[in-house]
């Protein structure tokens, strides 16, 4: 459950070369080509220039013990390709990572890429609407057992994590820096969370700053990791839509969020369906359907995730809802619960928008029919 | 000899100054009145006649000729009476060494010389003082009535034989002071301490008099929306002394008033076979409506399923302009209209309660399809009212606790809208909305959600803004919270569509 010292040494070498890689990748949109893939001395030869000598002295220098021990003490473990435990799906890059680094253990990290995975991207400045699709989606993706996958950035791909979590699951997020490293500062306590309860993985050592090629890089390896790839909202040129290349590269599945022809914020989103090479996610069960894809879904799984919804009800909601199905209305639950009607109302907003009630249009609520 | 005297004719709401002119020159005696009049003014001609020599007067036996300035205006009524008998009496030279100038003169004339109360004197007295006049005669029944207006002398006059005597100040009269409302106890009216239960409703209400949010009460025949509705002006702040201005000039107007100022909100509730003007206004000579006549008060329309379409539709435009225009021919009308609008229906033809309805779902939508449509839109919040054997014993809080929560909340917005045209929460604008109704981020994620979910439009969105603002603001609050937007979300009012129908 390691690293062999050969894979190690690849990936030190690549952050040790990684401004050089900056410089060779074509601007302004670098994409990882080969070159990742290359052995060490091919590599060297394309990328190092002026540091050629600089970078072959690394080479023979490099000990690979002070490289674990520098890892152990930023709490990162590592899986080069050659260990049983690095996930499978990874093999089908042609340029997967040398070594695959992240947080917590092995096994728990094992545990959580064998599940089906949905990777869940969009755009950084998303809308609210879009925002609450992938936390929605997020969320109902992880009461059907698939692992949700995403870079833990601004906009939709912190809210597929934040979903996630809330589902009690254990998403995994893919950084373009170390994987010690919370990025985007902003997402320092979404990074600790995901830590804790899931896991961060990065093909970077940890320590090492996110370069900006290495956000496509790391856009390959979220594609590999995903049966499927989503893409909830996408400017024109974003990204997302780079991640979604390699999803069709890799032969995954690919799915958006669509929106209407008239929003920015669906632009990307609208192309690849265009393109035909994506399928439409309308909720939480087609992105299940698409991820099993034919398969059985787990057991006892219901899309709409009741136990689920009523595990995380407070009491009090709980108490309404009972008292609902029991034919009670607002008024006389505030009565009986000497509490103010507007608590009862708002208890009763939050069971509908749960699904677990329905507006009977007539001023009143009744237990939905679909569940 | 001519002599030019000022009267008032009512327009809308509105007192407009109108000069009489009579002329009286040697020729066959003959009484013209020019200047649009309308038959009852015409008629004026024998009611001034008889007045003016029934009083001992001298009625000139030549030709009369009588102009009602602006003469594009059509004058309606009897209330030109005494300012033409003044006028003949000055142009006649029985009232020396008065400036005519200086009054203003309203009322209807009996054929013994007596004076009759007319309609609207409180519009007439308040159009005399923007216009300068420093003194208005009235017939002494209007009085205490016209009164009300400060800045002018009011002098309720008897009879037309005093007239003389009353402008040349020897006839010893001291001006009209406004009447002391007959019952100065309770100014709240109907009690909400004296409804059981109705938890839900009874929230809502306050919700609605708080932001002044149109509200929509379902529930079965005799379950209480009435009486609900009734103790809404009860907790609704008391009318500032504008408000209670114009409360009273739209009542005298409709000869409605009482002779004192409005110390209460009016709380209109109209017949759902009302036409649609009678609900907004109109007639030959437009007279107010209901919707007016709720002015600044609460318009109550019970089985709204049951209005006719016309008068539903007519509804729409004053509840969104606050004001009611009727163009008649030439011209065209304003009357305000300012109102709470509270609407009650049964959910469904039957009118029972859910479990026991036996209407299809087919009855039910057709049913609520009536309610449909842009009132709707008008409508923020949405409650439920139980028959009352659903009530325990014992009353809810008073009107007088729940008034001053209200006045709380209100004060707050004062403050916020300071500048602004929209009063309350409810009358705020789509940018004035955004401003104002600063979510915290739980919030503003919990309403996301919504919109995504399908739950709320656009539109609904704002509204459910509005409403959250005010929960917030009951509670004492600047910041609105998840919570108060969860609970805004629960009144919403669901377009039948979107309804499931049992």
């Amino acid at each position: 459950m390691s690293a062999c010292d050969a894979c190690l040494r690849r990936s030190h070498l690549i952050a040790f070369l990684a401004a050089r890689v900056a410089a060779v990748l074509a601007e302004p949109r670098p994409r990882p080509s080969a070159i990742l893939g290359l052995p060490e001395l091919e590599f060297i030869e394309a990328v190092a220039g002026g540091r050629k000598d600089a970078a072959e002295r690394f080479i023979e220098d490099f000990d690979a013990d002070v490289a674990r021990n520098m890892a152990e003490r930023a709490g990162i473990g590592e899986l080069c390709a050659h260990d049983p435990l690095y996930p499978e799906r990874l093999g089908d890059l042609y340029d997967p990572p040398a070594v695959l680094y992240h947080t917590g253990s092995a096994a728990r990290l094992a545990q959580i890429t064998e599940l089906p995975a949905v990777t869940i991207v969009g755009a950084r400045r998303a809308s609210s609407a879009g925002v609450a699709m992938a936390h929605e989606l997020g969320r109902g993706a992880t009461t059907a057992g698939i692992t949700v996958v995403s870079g833990l950035a601004l906009g939709i791909d912190g809210a597929a994590h934040r979903g996630a979590l809330d589902a009690a699951g254990a998403p995994l997020a893919v950084l373009a820096g170390g994987a010690d490293i919370p990025y985007p500062r902003n997402h320092v306590r979404l990074y600790e969370q995901v830590r804790e309860r899931g896991a961060v993985v990065s093909e970077l050592p940890p320590g090492v700053r996110p370069f900006r090629w290495s956000f496509p890089a790391r856009n390959r390896i979220m594609a590999a990791l995903g049966r499927v790839t989503l893409v909830v909202e996408a400017r024109d040129r974003s990204g997302s839509l780079i991640t979604a290349d390699f999803a069709t590269q890799l032969n995954r599945g690919l799915a958006v969020v669509p929106g209407p022809a008239t929003s920015p914020f669906a632009d990307g989103c609208l192309k690849l369906l265009r393109d035909g090479a994506a399928s439409v996610i309308r909720g939480v069960a087609d992105l299940v359907d698409d991820v099993y894809d034919g398969e059985a879904r787990p057991e006892g799984w219901d899309p709409s995730g009741r136990a689920y919804v009523l595990e995380q009800l407070s009491d009090f909601d709980r108490t309404v809802l009972d008292a609902v199905e029991e034919g009670q209305h607002a008024g006389a639950i505030a009565r009986e619960h000497a509490v103010g009607a507007g608590r009862v109302r708002a208890a009763l907003a939050r069971l509908e928008m749960a699904g677990l009630i329905v507006p009977d249009g007539r001023g009143a609520y009744q237990p939905s029919p679909a569940r | 000899m001519v002599s030019r005297v000022a009267t008032f004719a009512i327009e809308g709401v509105e007192g407009r100054e109108v000069t009489v002119e009579v002329d009286v020159r040697s020729g066959l005696p003959v009484f013209t009145i020019v200047g649009l009049p309308d038959a009852a003014v015409r008629e004026a001609r024998e009611r001034v006649r008889a007045a003016v020599l029934n009083s001992g007067l001298e009625f000139p036996m030549r030709r009369l000729t009588a102009n009602l300035a602006p003469a594009d205006i059509r004058k309606a009524g009897p209330g030109f009476d005494l300012a033409l008998a003044v006028a003949l009496l000055g142009s006649s030279g029985q009232l020396p060494g008065v400036d005519l100038d200086e009054w203003a003169f309203c009322g209807e004339l009996a054929l013994e010389g007596y004076l009759r109360p007319v309609r609207g004197i409180v519009a007439m007295a308040a159009g005399a003082r923007r216009s300068g006049r420093r003194r208005i005669v009235v017939p002494t029944e209007n009085a205490a009535e016209a009164a009300v207006i400060e800045g002018i002398e009011v002098y309720g006059l008897h009879r037309l034989r005093d007239i003389g005597a009353l402008l040349a100040g020897e006839l010893g009269v001291s001006p009209a002071v406004p009447a002391v409302p007959a019952q100065v106890d309770r100014s709240y009216g109907p009690d909400l301490a004296e409804v059981r239960g109705q938890e839900d409703a009874r929230r809502a209400l306050e919700l609605a008099a708080a932001g002044g949010h149109n509200l929509l009460m379902f529930g079965p025949p005799g379950s209480g929306k009435t009486m609900l509705a009734r103790r809404l002006p009860g907790i609704l702040p008391p009318p500032s002394l504008e408000e209670a201005l114009e409360i009273t000039r739209i009542h005298s107007v409709a000869g409605k008033s009482d002779g004192t100022l409005a110390r209460r909100r009016p709380f209109r509730a109209p017949h759902h076979t009302v036409s649609a003007s009678g609900l907004i206004g109109g007639g030959s000579t437009p007279r107010p409506g209901e919707v007016t006549l709720a002015h600044r008060g609460v318009l109550f329309c019970d089985e709204l399923a049951e209005f006719s379409r016309p008068s539903i539709e007519a509804l729409r435009q004053p509840l969104e302009d606050k004001r009611v225009e009727i163009v008649r021919g030439q011209q065209s009308l304003t009357f305000p209209a300012s109102v709470m609008f509270v609407a009650a229906s049964n959910p469904c033809p039957c009118g029972r309660s859910l479990a026991k309805c036996e209407c299809t779902e087919t009855d039910v939508r057709r049913y609520q399809r009536r309610l449909s449509g842009p009132l709707l839109d008008r409508l923020d919040l949405v409650c439920q009212v139980q028959p009352p054997s659903d009530a325990p014993g014992e009353g809810g809080e008073s009107s007088e606790v729940v008034a001053a929560r209200v006045a709380a909340a209100r004060e707050w917005q004062t403050q916020r809208l300071s500048g602004s045209a929209a009063m309350c929460n409810a009358d705020m604008d789509v940018r004035e909305t955004r401003r104002h109704a600063a979510l915290d981020p739980a919030a503003a994620r919990r309403l996301a959600e919504a919109v995504v979910a399908g739950a709320i439009s656009e539109r609904g969105h704002d509204r459910v803004l509005r409403v959250a603002r005010t929960i917030a603001d009951l509670d004492g609050r600047d910041a609105i919270c998840d919570e108060d937007v969860d609970e805004a979300l629960a009144y919403r009012i669901l377009p039948p569509s979107m309804a499931v129908a049992a």
